[in-house]
């Protein structure tokens, strides 16, 4: 009976939410040139990155879905990088996990918050001039305000509710039968822009846009009313822990421009632009934390 | 640091907030964790090494029902929790 | 003289067409409700809804509309209601409703599609006191709506199968949607679906018990709204609150256009 609900539960259908895993390394250099590397590994509910970092530096990083386990999902992740630049275990010298699944990173020696570890590699991906950061994961959404060395001052995490999070994106997704890649682009396609969707959760947010759709709105415009109700949804939250120049986005929703650009406008603020994937900016905090600690154990043995 | 737990759902606003500076050296003796009747404080070491107090993972996400108790819709002069922490590091946001 | 109340709630519409029959009498015994309409808005804008509602009722209990004398709407689309010559809030209407039909109830539980809420009422069925959680799915019959889905049971054979668990799981996801994928991955796990029913059902009963408790439990409880039709809601109540009875009425769906259609032949008064 079980196998049976489970297999309607998930019948085979295109997934339009889908989203593109990646590696990349910095073929510039060599990581055994490095004294020092750290990896730092971010397990969240739907995305697991592995990143390596030589000397305080960005050198590679994993991004790949979540499976059904943290601790597979971790060594999956970070093995793909490993893979990629010939690198073993071994050859790093610590490695801090973060993420929801932090606790269960194997082989990890210390374990840190992602709101520690966001802030941090915002601090580093944007410059120390961040101060504001937001971060819309997979199925939680944290607004961040930091000093100029990227510790954390003020910080929420909303992770009870659908609404603002990758998760409600999906939700929209799926719905309207579009890949997930193409609704920023789409929601500007439209003659002009529509009120944003009223309901805040996902559940009415979803009955609301099909209503929409019966009234005679196009694809496009509901997916620019939803674009805009999450956009107004996440700047309320950033106003809770104040907005200041310096503003930088990371997760997955990062690449979605039709949220981003919706908030820069409710902001009146541009975001920090960066040439580094949003999605690693946990596990890279995480790296750059185990750096950090290296660094002050080498010295504390020097001295 | 101000750490906010809680969320803010369709319904509203529901987060406790956290001076963490004001918590560190607890001048009310951690009076937040036998003031609580649900018992949702408890004492960690945060990511910058200090012991602070802040809401138990398990009631995050539960806040508008967990402190309902406490805040009867007809009214409730002082909360349990923000009463105790007399260095007035606590916060309720509805 | 007949009065009507409308009650336009998220998933349907409902129309209590009540007639005045005796002056002198008791309370209980002055009205008589000449008909009970539910109708489901399916493709039709609210106002058009409540319109055909209207008219369906007004036919099947061979009422011309202009013996009507007052028509009260309430519910989340009340103002939608163009013919209504006044709106009351749902906590207005059920307390209204629900005292009516139990003089004794002062504790009044409304669970509907999308919101859930606890009303305190005086002994004439004037609210006192509320206190609800809208606009969140998680705390009304739509949560446990979506998970019947991913169960692939109706909301009534999700109910009964709640009663044969007396296993306690607790579900760590409060928001309806990341409910799914943790119902998705019990199922996945083997958890017999009656325990994944009843696990469902204690949540929304301790997220409306939580609201209830806000404005305190006193006097008889009276449970009015669709969610009273689903016994294994009832029975989680009852357990969240800590009660031994909860009054079920007959239709519980139609309490509060029964009370809108009270007030709507006091106010002819």
């Amino acid at each position: 009976m079980n196998a049976q609900v489970a297999e309607a539960v998930a019948p085979e259908k295109k997934e339009f939410w889908r989203w593109q895993e990646n590696t990349w390394v910095d073929e510039s250099k060599d990581w055994r040139d490095a004294k020092i590397v750290t990896c730092g590994i971010d397990v969240g509910s739907v995305s697991s990155q592995a990143v390596i970092v030589c000397d305080g530096e960005l050198y590679g990083y994993n991004s790949m879905r979540t499976g059904n386990n943290s601790p597979d999902s971790a060594k999956n992740a970070l093995q793909g990088v490993m893979d990629k630049c010939g690198m073993k275990l071994e050859d790093i010298t610590y490695v801090v996990g973060t993420g929801y699944g932090r606790v269960n990173v194997p082989f990890a020696h210390k374990a840190i918050t992602e709101i520690a570890c966001h802030a941090r590699g915002a601090n580093y991906m944007g410059g120390n001039k961040v101060r504001t950061i937001l971060d819309m994961g997979g199925q939680d959404c944290k607004a961040i305000h930091c000093d100029e060395k990227g510790k954390v001052t003020n910080f929420l995490m909303n992770d009870k509710c659908a609404a603002g999070t990758g998760r409600g994106m999906e939700v929209i997704s799926d719905l309207m039968q579009i890949p997930i890649g193409e609704l920023g682009p789409r929601s500007f396609d439209v003659r002009e822009e529509p009120e944003a969707v009223s309901s805040v959760c996902v559940v009415f947010a979803k009955s609301e846009a099909l209503a929409l759709l019966k009234a005679g709105y196009t694809k496009n415009m509901v997916i620019a009313a939803y674009c805009q109700a999450m956009a107004e949804r996440v700047v309320s939250l950033l106003e809770r822990i104040g907005v200041e120049e310096g503003f930088f986005i990371t997760g997955g929703i990062a690449k979605n421009p039709g949220v981003v650009k919706r908030i820069e406008r409710l902001l009146g603020i541009q975001a920090i632009d960066t040439q580094i994937d949003s999605q690693i900016a946990g596990a890279l905090g995480a790296a750059l934390f185990g750096y950090t600690l290296m660094q002050k154990q080498g010295a504390a043995k020097a001295a | 640091m101000i750490a906010n737990y809680g969320y803010k759902d369709g319904s509203g606003d529901y987060y406790i907030s956290i001076d963490t500076d004001r918590c560190i050296d607890c001048a009310a003796g951690r009076a937040c964790l036998t003031a609580c009747p649900k018992e949702m404080f408890e004492i960690i070491t945060d990511d910058y090494d200090d012991e602070v107090a802040c809401i138990k993972q398990a009631n995050r996400r539960s806040l508008a029902y967990d402190c309902a108790d406490c805040k009867p819709s007809g009214g409730y002069a002082s909360l349990p929790c923000t009463t105790a922490c007399t260095p007035g590091a606590l916060k309720h946001s509805w | 003289m007949i009065t009507a109340g409308i009650d336009m709630g998220s998933r349907s519409v409902k129309v209590v067409l009540l007639e005045q029959i005796n002056v002198d009498s008791a309370p209980q015994l002055q009205y008589a409700v000449k008909k009970a309409h539910l109708m489901m808005p399916g493709e039709l804008d609210a106002d058009q809804a409540a319109e055909r509602a209207f008219s369906e009722a007004l036919a099947a209990a061979g009422v011309a509309r202009d013996d009507v004398k007052s028509v009260f709407a309430t519910g989340a689309g009340r103002k939608q209601v163009a013919f209504a010559t006044e709106g009351v809030t749902e906590m207005t209407a059920g307390a209204k409703g629900a005292v009516y039909m139990y003089p004794n109830a002062r504790t009044v539980v409304d669970v509907g599609a999308e919101e859930g809420r606890g009303i305190k009422t005086d002994a004439e069925g004037k609210a006192v006191d509320f206190a609800g959680n809208e606009k969140c799915a998680a705390g009304a019959g739509s949560f446990a709506e979506a998970m019947s889905r991913a169960l692939q049971l109706t909301l009534a054979e999700f109910g009964e199968a709640s009663l044969k668990s007396d296993r306690t799981i607790p579900m760590n996801a409060q928001c309806t949607v990341f409910a799914e994928s943790e119902v998705v991955s019990l199922i996945h796990s083997s958890t017999p679906k009656e325990d994944i029913a009843k696990a469902v059902l204690d949540a929304v009963a301790s997220r409306v018990c939580a609201m209830v408790r806000r404005v305190g439990i006193e006097g008889e409880v009276v449970l009015i709204g669709g969610m009273a039709h689903n016994p294994g809601f009832v029975k989680s109540l009852k357990g969240a609150m800590g009660v031994d009875a909860v009054s079920l009425p007959d239709l519980p769906e139609f309490v509060s256009a029964l009370g809108c259609a009270l007030i709507a032949a006091e106010r002819q008064h």
